[in-house]
């Protein structure tokens, strides 16, 4: 598989990421070199096979919809960028 | 220092020997004295003499740790000091809460010591990719500890704490054990509650000890370990007790895979003649040696890069300038702060694998990668199902080189990945293993070994590699140390 630069800036834009002219090369040349290694997993034939996606053999875990007390709302919020009201407070969302 | 091990020390509290005060101004006065030098820690537990000395006071004296200082890696939450994944993005950042592995050492009477250095966010190979500074090896401080739990395992090895815990997501625990001539496990995932640690791969990550010996590492993983209704990937009834298999050295009737592939091409031929000695150790030891084949090594790193890059993607997601961590000083709008938080706070390493996961789950590629690969994960856990039907354990290298000199990894993303192809499998398939060393390089770094083993057989493992430390001494090395000039 080969990277182009539109499917850095593609890949970039989905990631939420802002990326320097020198990075987009960067990237672009590791993310080809990486996938290129990758495409081994194309010689092991896996049909019918299902995939694995977690290991732990755990199935839906359920408790009782019982309401308790969470962490001081002081401490959810002291690290945030701005509070107002005892909430997040985030620039405007909605023109 | 005064005790060789966490046990020692441990049993010397318990006689009246010394006080947990005693023990942690030693530590922090070993951290003052060398940690310049090898920078194990992100922060210091400014409290921890303070709390030692509470302890001796009005303690619980009956814990597993009691008067025992752990260093703990920064990416486990912690309510009094800062916890950052060595992170710019994570600056700053007081937890709500401490991570349910971090009540359990308390509760079991440990001194918390401080936060260790990791690459960051547990991306890397090498402690390298940390924003507060590479660790050095305590070896040999032209290379680096391993990673990502460098500064957790430099940290024993250069004696700034007698144990500590780091994470492992794919070898993360195990390969800086190998580089700094240390015994780490690896537990069987959902063994210990993830509450309260950074996520990287959530399917792959687990919280592990490390420690000089096997002993210690039981004795902490032993403390950890159990159900936590916080984490609901957490097994219901996991009670370690690993008396009984510290005791017995007997390994007649045990059966030992040894994976001749995993000795071939790219292995250092140091470390292959040492895992042979290790094999030969293990037959004089009772057990038997069985040679065999495990060709899917072969897809194990693309397989857990596409997936421990989708996870990572998703689970960094979360990092967006609002709620913790790095703030911008000026943004025009919602858009450019989410942008601008990201592009200033992640790292090279970190935005690499953020892209490569992303890719991996997109329109168009999802099924040619992402799928793909957790198709292949199951292939590779039918293969270790299959040894495991035939053998109690599997014995394997952990890296194929020694630790890597400073500065030599970074540059060539694809051969650091390399690398990781003897630790990768046993996350993916959710296995513990336990690293330990088993030799000396002619350049004077240690070589580790592992075994792996069945789901929830930490028990063997321990008895195992306990078998192999009552009879070889390669864990009792101890680097010399070297003071800022």
């Amino acid at each position: 598989m080969e990277i182009d630069r539109k499917m850095v800036e593609y890949v970039a834009e989905l990631s939420k990421l802002r990326l320097s002219e020198p990075e987009k090369d960067l990237m672009q040349q590791d993310l080809t070199k990486v996938l290129q290694y990758m495409d081994i997993l194309n010689s092991l034939p896996t049909e019918g096979v299902e995939p694995l996606t977690h290991v732990s053999g755990v199935e839906n875990v359920f408790r009782a919809d019982v309401a308790r007390p969470s962490y001081d709302r002081e401490k959810i919020l002291q690290n945030a960028i701005a509070t107002e009201a005892g909430c997040f407070k985030v620039p405007q969302t909605v023109e | 220092m005064q005790y060789e091990t966490a046990a020692q020390l441990r049993q010397a509290y318990a006689d009246g020997q010394t006080t947990a005060a005693a023990q942690t101004e030693a530590y922090l006065a070993q951290i003052a004295k060398y940690d310049k030098v090898y920078h194990c820690y992100n922060v210091i537990n400014e409290q921890a003499a303070e709390q030692a000395a509470e302890f001796d006071k009005n303690g619980d004296k009956s814990g597993a740790l009691a008067g025992v200082p752990v260093a703990i890696k920064d990416n486990l939450a912690t309510e009094q000091m800062t916890t950052t994944c060595s992170s710019k993005i994570l600056e700053g950042f007081v937890a709500p809460y401490d991570a349910t592995v971090v009540q359990k050492l308390r509760a079991a009477g440990a001194i918390i010591l401080g936060k260790t250095n990791m690459d960051e966010f547990a991306m890397g190979s090498t402690t390298e990719t940390s924003y507060t500074g590479a660790t050095k090896n305590p070896w040999d401080t032209a290379h680096v500890p391993g990673g990502s739990s460098g500064g957790s395992a430099a940290a024993v090895a250069a004696d700034e704490a007698p144990m500590s815990l780091g994470s492992d997501t794919g070898g993360s625990i195990r390969q800086p054990c190998a580089y700094c001539g240390l015994t780490g496990i690896k537990p069987t995932y959902g063994a210990v509650s993830r509450y309260g640690l950074l996520a990287y791969g959530s399917s792959l990550d687990q919280i592990g000890p490390i420690a000089h010996d096997v002993r210690d590492c039981a004795t902490l993983l032993q403390v950890i370990a159990g159900y936590d209704e916080k984490d609901s990937t957490s097994i219901k009834d996991v009670n370690f007790d690993f008396t009984a298999a510290l005791q017995d050295s007997d390994l007649r009737g045990k059966k030992i895979g040894l994976p001749l592939n995993y000795l071939g091409e790219g292995l250092d031929a140091e470390i292959k003649a040492a895992i042979l000695a290790a094999c030969r150790q293990f037959a004089a030891l009772g057990a038997e040696i069985c040679e065999f084949e495990m060709p899917m090594i072969e897809y194990a790193v693309p397989a857990y890069y596409i997936i421990a890059c989708a996870e990572a993607s998703s689970n960094l997601s979360r990092y967006d300038g609002i709620k913790y961590g790095y703030h911008p000083e000026s943004f025009r709008d919602l858009e450019d702060l989410y942008l601008t938080a990201r592009s200033e706070g992640f790292g090279l390493e970190v935005k690499r694998r953020i892209m490569l996961g992303t890719f991996a789950l997109s329109s168009g590629y999802y099924d040619a990668y992402y799928q793909k690969a957790l198709k292949v994960r199951a292939l590779i856990k039918q293969e270790f199902d299959k040894a495991f039907a035939q053998y109690d354990a599997i014995l394997s290298p952990v890296a194929p080189t020694t630790a890597p000199a400073l500065n030599s990894s970074l540059s060539d993303p694809l051969a650091m990945y390399l690398s990781d192809i003897y630790t990768v499998s046993v996350n993916l398939v959710g296995i513990p293993a336990v690293a330990l060393p088993c030799g000396m390089a002619a350049n004077g770094l240690p070589i580790g070994m592992q075994l792996l083993g069945r789901n929830f057989a930490e028990e063997n493992l321990v008895k195992l590699a306990n078998a192999y430390q009552t009879s070889t001494d390669w864990h009792n090395k101890r680097p010399q140390l070297k003071e800022a000039e």
